[in-house]
């Protein structure tokens, strides 16, 4: 019969620090793992970012200024690559780490040693993706959805590139199964599955659907992989095969992949608005059911991506409806929200602004996809700027403003620190303000029929096209406010109170600020309401 | 400590509920060096496939230190084992994460499935209607597809009903075997248990073996290559993971074998064989999917 102090003889590390390098690189704490998560998201943002200020840079004129073509694909390609792989994803998953077990009471994350694992295989994907760059043919430049046949040509940087895809899904895979697990398995004494924190139910949804579908990512790139170096026809019709068919088997995986970094988003606008409204979550159990059924339906609309490719046309009728159909879900969660503050006592700091920012310019990312889903508006706008504007509505003022309400509200947490609030507000008006100027000019770019992924131009597409390049440059550099408001602040900022926020209940905020190392080594009994508040709490061991 | 709570060696949520604490493993190593490994790997597979000369070297570097990792964490993990860290909580942690690992292979052949598929009821098909006759006057688009629209005949499709309904029958066995070798080891019978585990990675490898013969009498007598067409594609992609998962299975259930040998699981306590048992039948199940719809109909 083994004992608990049996188990304390083992090698563990549940009563010291490690020092120095290795307490970050043989790292086993879900804080510190969820730490290195979210700066490696930040450096890719950055990464991405720079790539992106370059595209902008091209297309603030007609005519070719700065780069070739070839580069200027190669540049579209692994901006969409490095900001959905490298930043949004695993900014979702450093916060899991760092926030779930303390907001389900769990000790730590249920596999800690893989967790390692899925942090650290990131950094040699990105390795092998930058490096394609510098290889004969440069990086992969069939844009982020490595459409065959562009994707079964070209060099060594679309091997490099299917290489670090497979990385990533291995990494993503096991970061999932983590959460599914500790979520499932580890939740302490009396926070049912129907008392968890709205953050809590998004993360266990998105990380069923990696599990379900990254691997999918990685068959499809195999195909593409064996139709490039041995002899395959999986997408070419001479042998019996189709191009067409990456596009089903890529986009089975990229319409959920759409959710993945969407849900996350919502749970956490659904943790932060209920704090600074000071008013429980309206509508919680919908909420759930709202999330679980975007996610089924996510599974079924795939096709969507396609209305140009020469489907039947019941096909097509039922993608547009059940593309439609995720409106409803979608429409219930804004209401919540807006419910939510209704008549609450709202104070606007800066998470809460970020939050509101997210509730508003998410939805118009969400309506002109219900305009894109009706498969005769969309045989026109498909490929345009339209579809840009459309998806940089969700993905930057959706998942990126939800990421920096997160870092916001949970930074005094993590650093025991406050942030200055007067460089979050103006990080906060200054990223709105220039997100719009940059992405809401696409639209009409799109709709006067300006095509996505060119470095050139008809000339009457000049005048969005320079708004829009400036907005860009105004957007990154405030980003360096963020970056300097973070640094500065762990470093010289006020020490943070025990609770930061007035309204905030959740498990999180029982505990010590900033968290201690070791947080809940020992269980503790709760007393949850919905959307984890916390009505009671007894025992439960930090240190 | 909490001496009230005497973890025992018991099972399933009672247990589980009862346990207030839960093993954190320490710094470890290995998830660096299994990193490191899958970075030599994807670099040295793009570098070899170039024909860039430090490729296979990359690869062998890469294949080498995952070895390590692989030798080294499950040490680690065999010794926490026996050790007594994992009880009922992390037990269930095990089955939870071994559950959604099988899900995601389901997923990853379910890729695969849907290129098959798509191939035979959509592209295929579609290819020898009237609209490509034009293109394409002699294309037959029978299944299985011994010719292809653009590609020099002079292939054969595999039957089902000689080798692959041997090894069809060989997989069910090992399944059997498996399962007998599991009631052995919960009744406690130690040798009945040895032997079936030891059948059933000898099956394993009879398997193995004879797949490698199936592929080099298609390749060799019926002509047929990965480049034949959507049949040749399909045929060898679909068995060759399989056949590679089937390796794998087969060496994981020699390492069981070891641990049995050398003492390892008891009746209440034996995660590991059950995590290999899991995914032998979840490889089972694909083999009989592949055996319908690839070799059969």
């Amino acid at each position: 019969m083994a004992t608990v102090e049996d188990s304390a003889h083992l090698p563990h590390d549940a009563h010291g620090k490690p020092g120095g390098w290795a307490r970050w690189v043989y790292a086993t704490n879900h804080k510190d793992i969820g730490t290195l998560y979210l700066w490696f998201a930040f450096a890719m943002f950055i990464s991405g970012g720079v790539m992106a200020l370059a595209i902008r840079a091209e297309l603030f004129m007609p005519g070719l200024q700065f780069w070739q073509p070839e580069l200027f694909n190669q540049l579209t390609t692994l901006h969409g690559l490095v900001m959905v792989f490298g930043a949004i994803m695993p900014a979702f998953t450093g916060l899991a780490n760092w926030m779930l077990p303390l907001m389900i009471g769990a000790p730590d994350m249920a596999f800690a040693r893989m967790n390692n694992w899925s942090f650290w295989l990131l950094p040699p994907a990105a390795l092998l993706l930058m490096l394609s760059f510098w290889v004969p043919g440069g990086a992969a430049a069939a844009g982020w959805t490595l459409y065959a046949p562009l994707s079964t040509q070209g060099g060594m940087g679309m091997d490099l590139t299917i290489f670090a895809i497979h990385i990533l899904g291995v990494s993503s895979v096991m970061g999932a199964i983590n959460i599914v697990v500790t979520v499932l398995n580890l939740r302490a004494p009396g926070m049912g599955l129907m008392q968890m924190p709205m953050f809590a139910w998004a993360s266990l949804i998105t990380a069923y659907l990696i599990i379900a579908v990254m691997p999918v990512l990685a068959g499809v790139v195999t195909m593409v992989l064996t139709d490039r170096h041995f002899g395959t026809h999986f997408f070419n019709a001479a042998g019996g095969g189709d191009p067409v068919m990456y596009q089903h088997i890529f986009w089975f995986f990229g319409h959920p992949e759409v959710y993945i970094m969407a849900l996350p988003a919502f749970g956490i606008v659904s943790q932060v608005i209920p704090t600074f409204a000071r008013k429980p979550l309206f509508g919680y159990a919908s909420m759930v059911y709202a999330t679980a059924s975007i996610a089924i339906l996510s599974f079924m609309v795939w096709a969507h991506h396609m209305f140009t490719t020469g489907m039947p046309a019941t096909a097509q009728l039922f993608f547009m409806y059940a593309t439609m159909l995720i409106a409803v879900p979608t429409g219930v969660k804004v209401f919540n929200w807006v419910a939510t503050m209704w008549e609450g006592s709202m104070t606007f700091e800066t998470p809460m602004l970020f939050a509101i920012g997210f509730v508003m310019l998410f939805t118009i990312g969400g309506l002109s996809g219900v305009i894109l889903s009706v498969a005769a508006v969309d045989v026109q706008l498909q490929d345009s700027y339209y579809v840009v504007a459309h998806f940089h509505y969700v993905l930057v003022a959706g998942a990126l403003f939800s990421l920096f309400a997160a870092v916001y509200y949970w930074f005094p947490k993590m650093t025991g620190k406050m942030y200055s609030e007067g460089l979050g507000k103006l990080h906060f008006w200054w990223s709105l303000l220039w997100f719009n100027v940059t992405f809401f000019p696409m639209h009409f770019l799109g709709l006067a029929g300006m095509p996505r992924r060119i470095p050139d131009y008809a000339l009457q597409f000049t005048d969005f096209n320079a708004i829009s390049s400036v907005g860009a440059m105004m957007f990154g550099l405030g980003q360096l406010i963020f970056f300097y408001n973070m640094v500065r602040s762990i470093r010289h900022g006020k020490e943070a109170p025990q609770l930061p926020w007035e309204g905030a209940n959740t498990l999180e905020w029982k505990i010590p600020t900033p968290a201690p190392y070791h947080s809940f080594v020992e269980a503790p009994e709760l007393k949850a309401g919905d959307n984890g508040v916390i009505l009671s709490m007894q025992g439960g061991e930090h240190h | 400590m909490q001496s009230h709570e005497v973890a025992d060696n018991g099972h399933g949520a009672d247990a589980a509920a009862r346990q207030t604490r839960y093993y954190v493993p320490s710094p470890s190593r290995w998830p660096l060096v299994g990193a490191l490994a899958l970075f030599f790997l994807g670099l040295g597979a793009a570098f070899a496939l170039n024909g860039v000369l430090i490729g296979p070297w990359s690869l062998a570097i890469g294949a080498a230190i995952l070895v390590w990792m692989l030798i080294g964490w499950f040490g680690d993990v065999v010794r926490e084992s026996r050790a007594g860290a994992y009880r009922a909580r992390e037990d269930m942690s095990f089955r939870w994460g071994m559950g959604w690992f099988i899900f995601s292979e389901v997923m990853f052949f379910a890729a695969f499935f849907g290129a098959l598929y798509y191939v035979r009821v959509i592209s295929v098909p579609e290819l020898g209607d009237a609209a490509h006759k034009l293109l394409y006057p002699d294309f037959n688009p029978a299944w299985p597809l011994v010719t292809a629209p653009g590609l020099p005949a002079g292939y054969q499709a595999m039957g089902a009903w000689g080798l692959p309904a041997l090894n069809t029958a060989i997989l069910l066995t090992s399944g059997a075997t498996l399962t007998w070798a599991h009631w052995a080891l919960l009744a406690g019978r130690r040798s009945r248990l040895l032997a079936g585990l030891g059948a059933t990675v000898l099956l394993g490898v009879l398997f193995l073996l004879l797949q490698a013969y199936e592929y080099r009498h298609a390749m060799h007598e019926l002509g047929l290559t990965f480049a034949s067409g959507a049949y040749g594609m399909t045929f060898y992609m679909m068995t060759g993971f399989h056949g590679l998962h089937v390796l794998v299975g087969t060496l994981i259930l020699a390492v069981i074998w070891l641990r049995v040998a050398r003492g390892d699981f008891d009746a209440r306590h034996h995660f590991g064989f059950e995590a290999a048992a899991w995914y032998w039948h979840f490889v089972d199940v694909v083999w009989l999917l592949l055996f319908v719809f690839v070799y059969w109909l």
